[in-house]
């Protein structure tokens, strides 16, 4: 080992990685402030109304970046469950409760802003649909992770019971993403995808993503800000 | 200004959405800054 080679581990450390995850913190939550700000401005005072939802449409800006995020929180948070399952990491099982409740967050404002924007576009805040009721499933596998955690007073006991629970839960984000081609839904398939060009205007676009970016950041900010308060607690 | 706030009659929707993830976003960073203070003068 050459003394320029970078040490991967040293991070995995809870101590040496504390004062790291605040710098990453702080940034994040600027950066995160100064994109929602260019998200909000394209989104209200630049992308036009659209033809047929008029300005109901606008709520686009925070439902599909939330959604988004619920979902990725979660295949995030199940990743680093097992990381701790496999490697038995401390700083994993840290990591993977630090993100639960922003994703269980984000995944509220999916449901709340779908319902919202469903009432005036299908006539109803709520049904049965399938993209719906597996995104409402995936709050409550949220919800269990977080209530199984502190059920259990032992914390690295509580991360891997929180881990299988996080792993057996993964099934679902298949779901979500595909539910709107697997079955008949009311809700929209998808206006993005890696595979052609976006079907809305380029400004309405460019809105989407500038908030999506902002709520990537905002994530990282408060899940590392959470995690620092978890290393304090477990007295790391 | 009046029009803007009116949202084309959405106002409930659009408002209602933006004002309520506003809220939550602003709860969680204001629940975990107390929850760090409090860490903080714990030890």
């Amino acid at each position: 080992m050459t003394a320029r080679s970078i040490h991967w581990f040293w991070y995995a450390s809870p101590q040496t990685f504390y004062p790291l995850a605040g710098g990453i913190a702080r940034w994040c939550g600027i950066a995160a402030a100064l994109l929602a700000a260019a998200g909000l401005w394209v989104g209200f005072f630049v992308a036009p109304t659209d033809a047929q939802q008029g300005e109901a449409y606008r709520i686009i800006f925070i439902h599909v970046p939330a959604a988004w995020m619920s979902m990725f929180l979660y295949v995030v948070m199940a990743g680093w469950a097992a990381i701790g399952l496999a490697f038995n990491t401390r700083l994993s099982g840290m990591l993977a409760s630090a993100i639960a409740p922003t994703g269980a967050l984000f995944t509220f404002i999916a449901l709340w802003t779908g319902s919202l924007w469903g009432k005036p576009t299908w006539g109803t805040y709520w049904v049965w649909d399938a993209r719906l009721t597996s995104e409402l499933i995936l709050l409550f596998l949220y919800f269990g992770f977080m209530a199984l955690q502190a059920a259990i007073d032992d914390p690295r006991r509580a991360d891997r019971a929180g881990a299988v629970l996080a792993l057996v839960g993964v099934v679902n984000i298949p779901i979500i993403y595909f539910s709107v081609q697997w079955w008949n839904t009311l809700h929209q398939g998808a206006s993005v995808s890696l595979k052609s060009a976006p079907s809305m205007a380029a400004s309405m676009f460019t809105g989407m993503i500038l908030m999506a970016l902002a709520f990537w950041m905002y994530s990282i900010a408060v899940a590392l800000a959470r995690l620092r308060c978890i290393i304090k607690e477990r007295g790391e | 200004m009046s029009e803007f706030f009116a949202m084309g009659g959405y106002a409930w929707y659009v408002w209602g959405s933006y004002g309520v993830t506003l809220a939550l976003l602003a709860a969680e960073m204001l629940l975990l800054r107390r929850r760090s203070r409090r860490n903080e003068t714990a030890s």
